[in-house]
């Protein structure tokens, strides 16, 4: 019993407590913000937020509340609550649970901070326009939309002028919103760490290559919070970098995230946030280790469209080609070399209700992936937030199935 | 090698027992509440049908949604690949196994080997499986196993439209009220059963040939119905309830 407590401490990440710690003061700083003449912007998880940090706006991101929400398995009585309120349950869970938690200051650590403004950028989906325009009149603040035009291939001149321009207008929003000047000289600072820190993600990504991984996905969308909420500052490259270190220790130690780990898996998709535990146990009790997944690299995974030495206007670029806003081809690459990059030996897609820019094309994906790379697939069909979506015994047989499939193939059964 | 496979499925317990390549028995029971006790009561009747021991069985799988009920089993696996291994070993040829249980159905690929290649399954709605056509027959009170035939006396199907069990059965009711044929709005039924199936199915490819498979095969109404969609024969033996049953005995007999 000792030897098996040892043996799971030695998995546990000692930079998870740090982390809390970091998200923990992160709120706290942003629940006060008020108190301390500081301004607060609710903004989309793929939003450009290197200007806020550049205008000390404290970024708030109601979709990473939401995976806390999800997380704290609060997300069917907030979804039930909006849908009280009229809205349908069809409906993205983020959007509803954090539509329903505004009015009475729901979900975990006692509601949002109260917005001074937000930034809607359309790059992750349409559902976020509808939501930001429902919060922008529930608090009464200005909202700004950042509109990227959607790549089904490569990237127009037009595109970036367009989005380029957008990124003057977003800054004088800023200027008007916080009554002061723009900072062009930080601005150099903060896109220097903001691509740093987007590196260092990458490369704590990149440690589950080693077989057998250090890491796996359900550790990565725990470690994904800084990279979301604070990239830009300093804390974000401190932290990844201990992180980073700590990977390269368990690698050399030959410690695994799975304890037996036989089969390496690609998980696309959000996570879905109630179930991470169960998902994580399920599979390990598989000797599978989700070694890598599309969501969490989504935010670098534009990193190479970015120039280190003109941040601001390549940033229109970067922010536009995200994994959500190409085409199903486009993605399908992406898929294609996650598989080859991690050796991965089947591909678990969560279709998730929710999220209909990542969830649809997902059978297409699954075809060019059985077709290209012969590997098998599966798919998990729920919600990332709705827990009443989650039909355990259903999923549980799937994934039994097609573990038992990935046997075969590999002629282990 | 004599293997025994037990199938606990939402509906109906089935058990099978293979030796060396031959079927020497099979049985089918109700699920009921306790499906540990469905699960023995099945086994300990086949054995005592056929004479045999429990100590002459080599190995168990037991396999369904109450697999991991059954404490006597050596190991447990899932319907799908006991479904693929079962139809593997009835007919080599097969390529697509379309089964519909009492709660689920499913459509899987299998390979010259039996291996399944991919499957895909009903997730979050009961339409379109055995559960679905009992809920039917209530409504219009005929006995289920009656289905089959009546359906095939329709000129002129009736079109059942929701998706929705519940809501379907509504619509059965107004039908019945509007004076609708009972034999039309049978293979209507059918139909809907049919195309729910057939689009899920798709997203496997369906090569064939083709083999159905669960309780539901034995309507002959939805295996034409299905059959017209697909475009293609399916195969369907007297051995399509116990079909999982005897796929996992037959993996039994190859473990290792």
């Amino acid at each position: 019993m000792a030897q098996i407590d040892e043996e799971k401490k030695k998995r546990k990440f000692k930079s998870a407590g740090k982390m809390r710690d970091i998200m923990f003061e992160y709120y706290v700083e942003a629940k006060s913000a008020g108190d301390n003449g500081k301004k607060v912007a609710w903004i989309t998880s793929g939003g450009p937020v290197e200007p806020l940090i550049v205008m000390d706006v404290i970024p708030v991101y109601p979709e990473n509340y939401g995976a806390m929400i999800g997380a704290s398995h609060m997300g069917g009585d907030l979804c039930e609550k909006a849908e009280a309120m009229g809205y349908s349950s069809d409906l993205c869970s983020y959007a509803r649970a954090d539509i329903a938690c505004a009015p009475v200051n729901g979900g975990p650590i006692g509601g949002l901070p109260r917005p001074d403004m937000l930034v809607c950028c359309n790059n992750i989906c349409g559902t976020v326009l509808k939501w930001y325009e429902v919060q922008a009149r529930y608090f009464n603040v200005p909202l700004f939309i950042f509109d990227t035009p959607f790549c089904h291939t490569g990237f127009s001149d037009e595109a970036r002028t367009y989005v380029r321009r957008q990124l003057n207008e977003y800054i004088a929003f800023l200027e008007g919103a916080c009554g002061r000047k723009f900072d062009f000289d930080r601005s150099i600072e903060v896109g220097r760490l903001s691509l740093q820190g987007q590196r260092l993600w990458q490369e704590v990504l990149d440690a589950a290559a080693h077989k057998p991984s250090p890491i796996t996905a359900f550790d990565a969308f725990f470690f994904l919070a800084l990279i979301v909420t604070l990239r830009g500052t300093q804390t974000v490259v401190d932290f990844y970098a201990e992180l980073l270190h700590e990977m390269k220790e368990k690698v050399a130690a030959g410690i695994s995230a799975v304890p037996r780990e036989r089969y390496r898996l690609l998980w696309d998709n959000l996570p879905v946030w109630y179930r991470l535990k169960w998902l994580s146990d399920k599979f390990a009790s598989h000797d599978a280790c989700l070694v890598a997944d599309t969501y969490t690299t989504a935010w670098c995974g534009s990193m190479k469209y970015i120039d280190e030495n003109d941040f601001l206007s390549s940033m229109a670029e970067a922010y536009t080609r995200i994994y959500l806003n190409i085409g199903v081809d486009e993605m399908a690459k992406t898929v294609f070399e996650m598989i080859d990059k991690y050796d991965v030996d089947g591909l678990v897609m969560h279709s998730n209700r929710s999220c209909k820019p990542y969830s649809l094309g997902q059978y297409d994906i699954q075809r060019m992936v059985q077709e290209r790379k012969g590997i098998p697939c599966m798919m998990i069909e729920s919600h990332m937030v709705d827990e009443r979506s989650f039909s355990e015994s259903q999923i549980s047989t799937r994934i039994d199935a097609f573990m038992e499939i990935i046997k075969q193939h590999k002629g282990h059964v | 090698m004599r293997t025994a496979g037990i199938d606990i499925g939402s509906i109906t317990t089935k058990a099978a027992i293979v030796e060396d390549g031959r079927i020497l028995g099979t049985m089918v029971c109700f699920s009921g509440y306790n499906a540990s006790l469905a699960g023995t009561t099945v086994y300990r009747n086949l054995l005592d049908d056929l004479g045999f021991d429990a100590s002459s069985i080599d190995r168990i799988i037991s396999t369904g949604y109450g697999r991991n009920n059954v404490d006597f089993a050596d190991k447990s696996m899932t319907e799908i690949i006991c479904h693929g291994a079962g139809a593997h070993f009835l007919n080599p040829d097969i390529r697509t196994v379309i089964d519909i249980g009492g709660q689920d159905s499913k459509a899987l690929v299998v390979d010259a080997d039996g291996r399944v290649r991919d499957f895909v399954m009903n997730d979050k709605c009961a339409a379109g499986t055995g559960r679905f056509l009992e809920v039917m027959a209530r409504a219009l009170e005929v006995d289920l196993d009656d289905f089959g035939s009546l359906s095939l006396r329709s000129a002129t199907p009736a079109k059942i439209s929701s998706i929705c069990t519940v809501f379907a059965e509504s619509e059965v009711i107004s039908l019945i009220s509007k004076g609708e044929d009972r034999e039309n709005i049978i293979a209507g039924i059918h139909d809907s059963v049919a195309s729910r199936v057939f689009a899920m199915a798709q997203r496997v490819g369906i090569p064939v040939p083709v083999m159905m498979t669960g309780g539901v095969a034995k309507n002959i109404g939805v295996v034409k119905a299905l059959e017209k969609k697909i475009g293609a024969t399916l195969e369907v033996n007297e051995f399509a309830q116990v079909n999982g049953a005897i796929g996992a005995a037959v993996l039994a007999a190859k473990m290792g």
